[in-house]
């Protein structure tokens, strides 16, 4: 179709997934032990601003990411000491950091930088993009040239160690000691307590791991796509990010897919804005803006895959007898 | 020979609640030990403290000898005390192989000894005789065999120290000889049994030794050979237990419900329900007797409106209950009350009653519509004279209305649930295992109140896993197995022989 | 005479004690975060009581923002009741605004205010409804969880009345991307005519359609039928089947009535005071609801006070931060989570500290 630069398309894809990809799998890991994370949205903030704060002060994104690691996992910690040892309700501990640190990271942006609530550029003090050798050398070259240097090659650090994330926490999942308590304490957490497994402290771990893949969510948007921080940022990449996670029946692979499945739509949402398209002409931005949330829905609604839930999540582990 | 066990005055409070009182006795090592004792006698809370579930408040716990402070189920695993629990402790989407590496991994990577692990289990598996695969995975396997995987993984963790809750609950008369042969082959490899059940059968049939538990105390520990099934009732119970409760001749009035052809498949084609058919006349206690899950709960659950069959027909009193046209139950359950139907759940807590509201409130759960006024509003003064008219009638304890039922006891809120369905006057009154946990002292009362409804004319189906009960208050029996109904007797007819054939799937010819 | 151990906490204990020390954790904690920013949080206190409070003028600003929150408080609240977690009054208060101007629009001219005003609530609780009602529906029919789908629906609101009004209702040559200002007959008629102690505020008979509103959600809650089978509902689905209730259908009608409640939060927000519809013009107050639905634990009284002192945080913060431009607006944004969190998800943290008090004075 014209006005389509396909090419354009699929590295954007690959290039917007990396934001989904950390959050879901890191909802994964906390799902599948059985404690529901809504509030990945808040750590993605939180550590969104970190990064970028510390980044810039440091003029080193790798202190940067290495904050936004601490903070997320200290809200993690947060999330995991009301869910787990407090017993709360676990949606209304998400939805409170979240609403938590909209307002938080901009009133300490605002405080130390005095922007308005963003920080500044981190010009610089970004990271570099990856380039595979001998990519230069075949730069001109047709289609292989495209692929070392824009389709595999060329990429943040960052993208590279989203998708080399998903076959480590597939092998985590399924085979390793690790995984299996997780998987047994989301399923059947009496189970696990019988066979001498811990499940709180299986369930800390999960959210331990949780909080930092989660930061790197955060740490992308800032230090990588922007090159800044501002307030809520993350528009919605948490839920979307659960939603993944449905879409791939709590799955590693499948959730990666669905996080692909929005960048893709991102890509393309971007692409559409000036093109007329046949029948309804050009679409408002608005409009566009709006296609990831009903992508979500219409995922929700069951109308794309049929999706089986950890079946202890989101229950406080109470021993019974 | 040091006991296996020795419990030395452990006592155990939960609350106000005293679980365990003192409680002193030995196991020998190389018995098959039996504790028997109604529910709520401290049997469980007792077992929960030697497999490191919970503390003891006081007292000394000692294994093979000496004095142990068992603080985990790793702790309990480690000292080689195994727990086949009732509810079993199974991740149904995992295999057995993976449910028995649980908590025992041997190291950080699975692969290591996923194969080491599954060879182990099959040697188990031929010299015990159990016949599990071990990478079938749970879902796929019946009850008995779910069961023998849980043996399995005691006696892959080298327990010598078997304790198993009340196994038998979920088995037929065949399962339940099949699993005492592995017992006794345990026995004779020198390990040590604990047996807790209620039956008094089984107790004789398989125990060396036997602990009677009563209200948190030991009431009488025996030598199995030395004694009988009535001494041990009367020491678990403290009294003679309930002869026959008087009831009119049996003269049952019209046909109230006809079951004609009811076939149930659940969301996976599998069959629940085959072919079921039968009646109920008014004045007649009909009682399903089979072991649980064999389609009773199924069939429970669509006469009382909870749930749609796939085909047949059920009519009330001649006229067709209304499951055509519909797509699921939503809402149906009310339809029905207005027909005349009442329902005992077997479930209380799930299903019949808010435990968060008050008595009072659950006295006119599912009946809200006959006690409010033309504002939709409750008429309360109404349903506060009409609360205390039953609690007195049917003696509930504490008689406070306002008190949150979660904090009655089982028999109690029991009562409750079925003051509201009999006052409620049903011509057809389902009822569900009504004496599951509940104290003896209520299930006497329980059974009276129900001989009391068939002698007013009312038509009862009753569902009970214990055959006493159904002995007690059946007029007819029919028993179900796999689904279908596998034979009728009439109450003269009782037979603990047949009757157990046919629960385990032979049909009468 | 020697009380018996009690080993539940009583009613004032729980419905009183332990929401006021979850308040004062989270203003604890906020206050260690004011004092971080460097102020102090006693001084920022009392600007804050005076603005809201002590002067007339705040205490009517207070107020007028509070007969908003008390109307997405209910919002929250019912869903609540019947066991869902609504996060979309944002949207549906979005959404309810469209409503409520689409009446206005097309009537102000020529209605009065008699007619006018019921026929703007109306459009605003039928439109906040109808943006509640997907999420129900698919929640009820489909199991997708309610709260994820009323999020979505936030952002949906956020572009689509975006598109709305740019494209439809901003009149021609403006900038400001509003609709044009409603008539007289579409104003809600001030509190200070009666009571001129309030000074020029907009504080309006919205107040009192509040006051309403929360006790008709008392009466029917807690002393109709339905309210009993609204709260088995979501107490115990299973329980509340088995006794006949028609569970999709309970759960699709809390949510619009939901939806409808908090569309009807958009009536004193913009007849009361901006007389126009304008962007993201709910600013937060549906997830203030959120807050007051936990604090207030659903109860009528407590939605009230939560409510209003909500109103006493936005009208203080606001002037607090033109005084201390350190502690910006969004800090009680920040406040808001922290109450979420202590009120909502750690309710339970001074329980057994309490019970242990209530028995070890009992003995004595």
């Amino acid at each position: 179709m014209e006005g389509f630069d396909i090419a354009n398309i699929v590295v954007s894809t690959i290039r917007n997934a990396p934001v989904l990809m950390f959050a879901a799998l890191a909802g994964l890991f906390a799902e599948r032990s059985g404690v529901v994370d809504i509030g990945l949205e808040g750590k993605i903030l939180a550590s969104a601003f970190v990064s970028a704060a510390v980044g810039y002060t440091t003029q080193n994104p790798w202190l940067g990411i290495a904050a936004g690691i601490a903070v997320s996992v200290a809200l993690a910690m947060v999330q995991a000491f009301v869910s787990i040892t407090q017993k709360g309700n676990q949606l209304v501990a998400g939805i409170a950091i979240n609403i938590a640190m909209s307002g938080l990271t901009f009133v300490v942006a605002q405080y130390i930088f005095q922007q308005g609530g963003r920080t500044p550029d981190l010009g610089a003090a970004r990271l570099s993009n990856v380039v595979l050798p001998g990519a230069a050398a075949v730069a001109d070259v047709p289609v292989l040239g495209w692929i070392m240097n824009s389709l595999v090659g060329g990429h943040s650090p960052l993208v590279y160690l989203a998708f080399i994330l998903l076959p480590v926490v597939h092998w985590v999942v399924y085979h390793s000691r690790f995984g299996l308590r997780l998987r047994a304490c989301g399923e059947n957490p009496h189970a696990a307590d019988a066979a001498g497994v811990s499940v709180e402290r299986t369930r800390y771990m999960a959210m331990l791991v949780a909080g930092v893949l989660c930061s790197f969510s955060g740490a992308y948007l800032s230090i990588v796509q922007s090159g800044f921080f501002l307030r809520d940022m993350s528009a919605g990449a948490g839920y979307l990010a659960l939603t993944a996670l449905v879409f791939g029946n709590w799955r590693p692979l499948q959730t990666v897919l669905g996080c692909l499945m929005f960048g893709f739509f991102q890509a393309v949402q971007i692409q559409i804005e000036g093109v007329d398209l046949p029948v309804v002409g050009r679409i408002p931005g608005s409009l566009i803006q709006m296609i990831p949330y009903v992508v979500t829905v219409v995922v929700l609604a069951g109308l794309m895959a049929k999706s089986v839930a950890p079946k202890a999540v989101g229950k406080p582990f109470v021993k019974s007898r | 020979m040091q006991p296996a066990v020795e419990f030395r005055n452990i006592s155990k409070a939960f609350g106000p609640v005293q679980a365990n009182a003192d409680v002193s006795f030995t196991i020998a090592k190389g018995s098959i030990h039996g504790v028997i004792g109604e529910n709520g006698a401290g049997k469980s809370t007792l077992m929960s403290i030697l497999y490191g579930y919970y503390h003891a408040d006081s007292g000394q716990l000692l294994i093979d000898g000496q004095a142990r402070n068992i603080r985990t189920s790793q702790e309990a695993i480690d000292l080689g005390i195994g727990m086949v629990h009732q509810h079993f402790m199974l991740v149904e989407n995992m295999t057995v192989l993976d449910n028995v590496m649980l908590g025992a991994e041997g190291g950080f990577k699975l692969a290591a000894k996923r194969k080491e692990v599954e060879n182990k289990l099959r040697e188990i598996c031929t010299r015990y005789r159990l016949d599990v695969d071990p990478l079938a995975t749970i879902h796929d396997l019946s009850v008995g065999a779910q069961q023998r995987v849980e043996i399995l993984k005691q006696i892959y963790r080298s327990a010598n120290i078997l304790i198993l809750d009340e196994p038998t609950a979920v088995l037929t008369a065949q399962e339940t000889a099949s699993l005492f042969e592995i017992l006794r082959l345990f026995k004779d490899q020198g390990k040590t049994i604990i047996l807790i059940t209620h039956k008094l059968g089984e107790i004789m049939d398989i125990t060396d030794q036997v602990t009677v538990m009563r209200a948190g105390r030991v009431a009488g520990a025996v030598t199995t050979a030395q004694t009988s099934k009535e001494q041990l009732a009367n020491m678990m119970v403290g009294r003679p237990i309930e002869g026959n409760l008087p009831r009119k001749p049996f003269n049952p009035g019209a046909a109230v419900l006809d079951v004609k052809n009811l076939q149930l498949q659940d969301a996976n084609k599998v069959q629940l329900l085959a072919d079921i058919n039968l009646q109920v006349r008014a004045g007649e206690i009909v009682a399903i007797a089979g072991v649980s899950g064999n389609g009773q709960s199924e069939l429970m659950e669509i006469l009382a409106g909870m749930r749609l069959p796939s085909s047949g027909q059920v009519e009330l009193e001649g006229k067709n209950l209304p499951y055509a046209g519909r797509s699921n139950a939503d809402g149906l359950p009310y339809t029905f009350r207005q027909l005349g139907i009442g329902h005992v759940p077997e479930d209380r807590l799930r299903d019949g009653v808010i435990k968060d509201y008050s008595v009072m409130q659950n006295t006119v759960f599912g009946y809200e519509h006959r006690v409010k006024n033309r504002w939709g509003l409750f008429d309360f003064e109404a349903i506060a004279k009409r609360c205390a008219h039953l609690l007195q009638a049917f003696d509930v304890r504490p008689n406070n209305p306002d008190l949150r039922i979660g904090l009655l006891s089982g028999g109690n809120q029991q009562k409750v649930v079925i003051a509201r369905e009999v006052s409620a006057q049903p011509k057809l009154m389902l009822v569900g295992q009504p004496t599951r946990g509940v104290d003896i002292g209520t299930i006497e009362a329980i059974h009276t109140q129900l001989l009391r409804l068939r002698d007013e004319g009312v038509a009862i189906l009753l569902v009970s896993v214990e055959l006493e009960e159904v002995r007690a208050l059946a007029d007819r029996i029919v028993v179900m197995s796999g689904g279908r109904v596998t034979g009728e007797l009439n109450i003269e007819e009782f037979d603990t022989t047949r009757i157990g054939l046919l629960m385990g799937g032979m049909h009468k010819s | 005479m020697k009380q018996m151990k009690t080993t539940e906490l009583p009613r004032w204990a729980t419905g009183i004690v332990l929401p006021l020390l979850n308040l004062l954790s989270a203003l604890l904690v906020a206050a260690l975060v004011i004092h971080l920013l460097g102020e102090s949080p006693v001084e920022s206190m009392k600007i804050l009581i005076d603005s809201a409070v002590i002067n007339p003028e705040g205490l009517g600003y207070t107020l007028f923002y509070a007969s908003t929150f008390v109307f997405t408080g209910l919002a929250v609240s019912i869903a609540m009741k019947a066991g869902l977690f609504n996060i979309g009054a944002e949207g549906q208060m979005y959404f309810g605004g469209l409503g409520l101007t689409l009446a206005v629009l097309a009537f102000d001219a020529t209605l009065s205010p008699w007619l006018m005003i019921p026929l703007a609530m109306l459009g605003a609780a039928v439109f906040g409804a109808l943006w509640a009602f997907l999420p129900g529906y698919l929640q009820a029919k489909r199991g997708s969880h309610v709260v994820v789908t009323t999020i979505m629906f936030n952002f949906i609101a956020a572009s689509l009345m975006n598109f709305i009004i740019v494209k439809y209702l901003l009149p021609e040559g403006e900038q400001n991307p509003a609709s044009r200002v409603f008539a007289e007959s579409a104003a809600l008629p001030t509190l200070n005519t009666w009571f001129p102690f309030f000074g020029d505020t907009p504080l309006n008979i919205g107040f009192l359609v509040a006051i309403a509103a929360l006790v008709i959600y008392g009466v029917v809650v807690s002393r109709s039928t339905w309210g009993y089978q609204l709260r088995a509902t979501g107490l115990n689905q299973h329980a509340a089947h088995y006794a006949g209730v028609r569970i999709s259908r309970m759960i699709i009608i809390a949510m619009l009535i939901s939806g409808a409640l908090a569309g009807l939060a958009s009536v004193n927000s913009i007849m009361g005071s901006t007389h126009y519809l304008s962007l993201n013009f709910p600013a937060g107050a549906g997830f203030i609801g959120i807050a007051i639905a936990l604090m207030g634990r659903q109860h009528p009284v407590g939605i009230f006070l939560s409510s209003v002192l909500f109103g006493a945080l936005i009208q203080g913060g606001f002037d607090l931060s033109l005084e201390k431009p350190n502690i910006p607006v969004e800090t009680f944004v920040f406040i808001q989570g922290l109450i979420i969190l202590f009120c909502g998800a750690m309710e339970n943290l001074y329980g057994p500290a309490l019970l242990k008090l209530i028995n070890a004075t009992r003995k004595g």
